[in-house]
């Protein structure tokens, strides 16, 4: 029988062949851990007698999830973090040099092929790069970062087969919204999802990104887009499925005619399509995180807005994903055009889509965001409510001040 | 054998309810137990006593990999977490911070009940009812794990993992 990519790469790895359901310890090519997780991992490898990280080059610390530090308290993480990573002779990326999955991509601690472990929970976004990458927590991080293995169960894989091109206008974003709409939260808790099919094979690797990291709002282990057609700066070999792989599930849909999509709050498989709330105010807009701060979004964002202001009364916050994506926002002319309609530039990092500063919502406020998550509370204030959509609906309803279809704006 | 007295809740609690981001950052555990699931039920820290149980639905614990929900919960009294299903990432960080978790499926347990609750077994009786369910029995290494009353104490004892 043959093998799905999650088997593979662990097969791979271990040196036999593994089969869905197996309990394995495997090694790992990489852990990153953030200012969220991080702290508790390094007291956690200390507590559990560890001395020297398993390799420096595979080890990371992104500070991202508030950066600049907004207090004292969480200043004084940060310094914690740094002296360990000097300690150790081990990577720290500073405040603003990016989103840890966006500088893990950049610097290339993660490839094809590759068993990542990171603490967060949009880790599997790596498998864009068709790599199988777990979120883990910070106690898990840190026995990775002293072994250099893990145990896991090796996971079912979910199929998702989608045919069809997207119009102009729909992005991978809505494409993904839709399938967490159709998959649900839970619906691929335990197991991989595997994306197939002729509507992910002509994605950046940006794109690619963006569907993967919402298999997390399924539930998923990993979720790996198929390597057919992925194009990145260096040599790579794809890991791929075997014909005969045995699927738990397979799903197809044909995505030509998919509109718009949006999340309604409380849950980001709250799933419609965008008409039936088009027109409903909105209060603040914005555009990043790990899931959509990327150059492309930037760009889609720049050419909508670009000469005009954002509605009255509505302000736009923006958060590149990375220092590199700033800086080629910059050079393209992306950020004249966004501050220019009136957004607001902060740092990149996570910002406000983990609530702890940088734009939380006030009471009541309707905020229409280009993240993954809108459970209630996530922006920091549990009276406001969070749609979620592609980059060009937040920047279509940020210029309209209501929720809007940006497919006007796209020709 | 864990005994004690049930908080019942329902499907897909995300960590966000559990431990709102903006209190994540922090290694001063008690603040943590001081918001546990403020956004959900904001009675709940005052009415949750050392070694209840607290009990939900589908899919508990999604959401964000934060180690801090499940040390929230515990921090606050919970003894065991009880529920249909887990999500992945809450499953293993409940495990691996000490705090027991079962999976038992389709249930009608009820807050205010007296439910015992044994790992080993995977089962789960609620004393009010009368109903036994029997649930997942968790792998070997995670028994082990929660044996030494988390990860920690695991890895200094084995210095690797054992399956």
């Amino acid at each position: 029988m043959g093998m799905t990519i999650s088997e593979k790469i662990i097969s791979q790895h271990i040196g036999r062949t593994v089969k869905a359901g197996e309990l394995v310890i495997t090694p790992v090519d990489g852990v990153m851990a953030t200012d969220t997780t991080g702290p508790l991992a390094l007291k956690a490898f200390e507590a559990m007698g560890g001395k020297n990280v398993f390799d420096p080059q595979k080890c990371a610390l992104i500070i991202d999830h508030a950066a600049p530090a907004p207090n004292e308290r969480i200043a004084n993480l940060h310094t914690m973090m740094r002296t360990f990573a000097k300690a150790q002779q081990m990577r720290l990326f500073e405040i603003g040099e990016g989103i840890c999955h966006q500088v893990m991509v950049e610097n290339a601690y993660v490839k094809p092929g590759d068993i990542f472990m990171g603490a967060d929970s949009h880790t599997p976004t790596y498998g864009a790069l068709g790599a199988f990458a777990c979120g883990v927590g910070s106690t898990d991080l840190a026995a990775v970062m002293m072994t250099g293995q893990i145990w896991l169960k090796v996971p079912e894989t979910i199929k998702i087969t989608c045919t069809g091109k997207l119009q102009k206008g729909v992005t991978a974003k809505d494409l993904i919204l839709y399938l967490v709409g159709e998959i649900t939260i839970s619906g691929a808790t335990y197991q991989s999802i595997e994306f197939h099919g002729e509507a992910f094979r002509g994605m950046t690797l940006a794109s690619r990104m963006t569907i993967a990291n919402m298999t997390a709002e399924m539930g998923a282990k990993a979720g790996i887009v198929h390597p057919d057609g992925l194009e990145l700066p260096y040599d790579f070999t794809p890991v791929l499925p075997d014909d005969e792989a045995h699927y738990i599930k397979e799903f197809r849909f044909d995505v030509s005619d998919l509109e718009p999509q949006i999340s309604i709050p409380e849950s980001p498989d709250n799933v419609e399509n965008i008409s039936p709330y088009e027109g409903r105010p909105i209060d603040y807009a914005f555009i990043g995180t790990c899931c959509n701060g990327r150059l492309e979004d930037l760009r889609i964002a720049a050419d909508i807005l670009k000469g005009k202001k954002v509605a009255e009364g509505v302000r736009l916050v923006i958060a590149p994903a990375s220092q590199s994506t700033l800086l080629d926002a910059i050079t393209d002319g992306s950020i004249q055009a966004l501050v220019e309609a009136g957004a607001s530039l902060i740092t990149s990092g996570c910002g406000p889509c983990v609530g702890t500063h940088q734009g939380v919502p006030g009471d009541n406020e309707v905020v229409i965001s280009a993240a993954n998550r809108n459970f209630r509370g996530r922006m920091g204030n549990p009276q406001s409510s969070i749609y979620l959509a592609a980059p060009a609906t937040v920047a279509a309803s940020a210029l309209e001040g209501k929720i809007c279809n940006p497919k006007k704006y796209m020709d | 054998m864990i005994k004690g007295n049930t908080h019942v809740y329902g499907d897909n609690i995300d960590t966000d309810r559990i431990i709102p981001g903006k209190y994540t950052k922090t290694l001063d555990l008690s603040t943590l137990a001081d918001h546990v699931l403020e956004d959900l039920d904001p009675s709940f820290r005052s009415k949750v006593k050392q070694g209840d149980i607290l009990v939900a639905g589908k899919n508990f614990g999604c959401g964000s990999s934060r180690e801090q929900a499940p040390l929230a919960l515990k921090k606050a009294g919970v003894s065991v977490v009880v529920a249909e299903y887990f999500a992945r990432i809450f499953f293993r960080n409940a495990i691996n911070i000490g705090l027991p978790v079962i999976e038992i499926g389709n249930h009608s347990i009820r807050s205010g009940h007296n439910v015992q609750v044994d790992l080993s077994e995977g089962s789960v009786k609620d004393m009010t009812s009368g109903e036994v369910y029997e649930g997942q029995k968790i792998p070997q290494v995670m028994m082990d794990i929660l044996a030494e009353g988390g990860m920690v104490n695991y890895l200094k004892k084995n210095k690797r993992y054992v399956l």
